[in-house]
């Protein structure tokens, strides 16, 4: 990411963004680029309004297009009535819903995304969610990074699954729960009773912690045939996430 | 990457210091207050209060010469602490540096945007400090009016230095040793409080070496007292080459510490 945005140097190899070369036409591909950063960095003693308008000094946009500008983004990330508040007294959600404004500030052709609902309650996170689907139909590319599975099955088009700087997966979400699960999980308790029951279907399952996991684009006729041959004492059927993919890819070790 | 190599610098690096007036604007009443009254108590404890029982010192009244000196040291604190505390803090904790080289600017030009304006930071307490010691008579004119743009001069040296610190600094704490074993010393042993000729002459040379403050202090003294000589030159060289030098290496620095 940090290489996408011009700010560290390549290892080795080409990387252009655009046609542009990072490493000699960085203020132009900045120029035509919007950042959300993990951490927010807003400047903690002006006011929302004056955020957005020092920010826009850094691209030259001239001052009347930039109050312009402004209006428009306090309207469209719904901060206009906090327009004089200190960015430091916002609450978490508004904070970055400032720092997405201020990331459109040069109308990007790019937005690059770091984490963007990373600590927020689920109504704030909606909104931004919302926000990005809108900026997508305008045709803003987005590439981001998140750890939230339901968010990447939500926003994205194209996902890549990462695991110590290796891509593991790459596609639509559906294609990659499709590709590596199916389309649902049967879920059931883990007891000798069943696995002996699932072994002698010759049934493909992983057991994770006191569960069983049965993979499936059937799962209306395997749980039917294991409610008839096997004793269950309880059985759930349920759509396949990306979630379980990436535990599935990654493994469930903690990473620290 | 050197320690001296030459920095991409355009004039975007100005935007850098429109963004820190504007935060030093917003709270400039608690901003004015240091600058304005730190010389005055000085003025009253040393120049007329201990000043009462010397008579004259190189000719001229203790409240006169020690005038230059707390001009000198104005200038000093305000681009020193400028670009070590307070450039630490828009780095490491409010993450500013990072907002602003998402930007068309690189880190080249937010570092250098720092400096100037640790420079402009000397140049407005010259601006408070001077009126004040003129009401107590104590600086000629119209010579001592140059003393605000010799401030923009010193304020960068100072400025380049403390952000040589503010780059190496593990953490904020650690910018203390700086202060007091660097800036205090220098306080009291630049020629401000008593001549440097006091001084056994190995140490004056090292002084006059290593001593950016003893040069300001040289430069503003014989601008107050309205007496200029020849020898002026060599302290204005020193403190030119020195700015230059340090301009580079806190720059080459940040970048060292930065980029990754």
């Amino acid at each position: 990411m940090k290489m996408i945005q011009c700010v560290s140097p390549l290892d080795n190899g080409k990387l252009t963004v655009f046609g542009m070369d990072v490493t000699r036409q960085h203020r132009e591909i900045k120029s035509f680029m919007g950042v959300v950063p993990q951490e927010n960095n807003l400047d903690p003693d002006f006011s929302v309004y004056k955020n957005l308008y020092v920010y826009s000094r850094y691209f030259d946009i001239p001052r009347k297009e930039a109050e312009k500008r402004i209006e428009k983004l306090l309207d469209f990330v719904q901060l206009t009535e906090k327009r004089d508040t200190l960015a430091d007294t916002l609450s978490g959600g508004m904070k970055r819903r400032l720092i997405l404004g201020r990331a459109l500030i040069n109308e990007p052709r790019l937005l690059m995304l770091d984490e963007p609902t990373v600590g927020l309650d689920p109504q704030s996170r909606h909104i931004v969610w919302d926000k990005l689907t809108e900026l997508k139909k305008k045709g803003t590319t987005i590439v981001m990074t998140t750890h939230y599975l339901e968010e990447a099955a939500q926003l994205c088009d194209r996902l890549v699954i990462m695991d110590n700087g290796q891509i593991l997966v790459e596609g639509t979400p559906e294609e990659i729960i499709q590709e590596h699960i199916g389309s649902d999980i049967i879920e059931t308790k883990d007891t000798d009773e069943i696995r002996i029951c699932l072994d002698k279907n010759n049934a493909r399952y992983e057991v994770i912690g006191d569960m069983i996991q049965i993979y499936s684009n059937n799962p209306q006729i395997i749980t039917d045939h294991l409610m008839k041959q096997c004793s269950l004492e309880k059985i759930i059927v349920r759509k396949a996430t990306l979630e379980d993919v990436f535990l599935k890819l990654t493994g469930r070790k903690l990473r620290d | 990457m050197g320690y001296f190599s030459l920095p991409d610098i355009t004039s975007k690096s100005f935007k850098v210091w429109l963004r820190n007036r504007d935060v030093f604007m917003s709270t400039f009443k608690v901003n004015f207050l240091p600058p304005l009254v730190e010389p005055i108590l000085y003025l009253f404890a040393l120049g007329f209060g201990l000043g009462n029982y010397i008579s004259d010192i190189e000719g001229v009244s203790y409240a006169e010469f020690i005038a230059p000196a707390l001009i000198s040291v104005s200038l000093m604190y305000a681009a020193f602490y400028e670009c070590t505390f307070g450039s630490y803090v828009r780095m490491y904790y409010q993450k500013t540096f990072d907002a602003i080289i998402a930007t068309p600017l690189n880190i080249d030009e937010v570092i250098a945007g720092e400096l100037l304006w640790g420079a402009t930071r000397s140049v407005i307490n010259s601006i408070i400090v001077l009126p004040v010691m003129a009401i107590f008579g104590l600086v000629v004119f119209p010579h001592s009016l140059l003393i605000i743009p010799f401030a923009f001069l010193g304020g960068m040296l100072f400025s380049c230095i403390a952000m040589c610190f503010t780059a190496v600094s593990s953490n904020i704490n650690s910018l203390t040793y700086p202060s007091i074993l660097f800036i205090m010393p220098m306080f009291l042993f630049s020629g401000t409080f008593f001549p440097l000729s006091l001084l056994p002459q190995g140490v004056q040379y090292f002084a006059l070496a290593t001593l950016p403050l003893a040069h300001i202090v040289i430069v503003i003294r014989s601008l107050t007292s309205g007496i200029l000589d020849v020898s002026l030159l060599f302290s204005l060289v020193w403190l030119v080459v020195a700015s230059a030098l340090f301009f580079l290496l806190s720059i080459n620095l940040m970048k060292k510490r930065l980029i990754i």
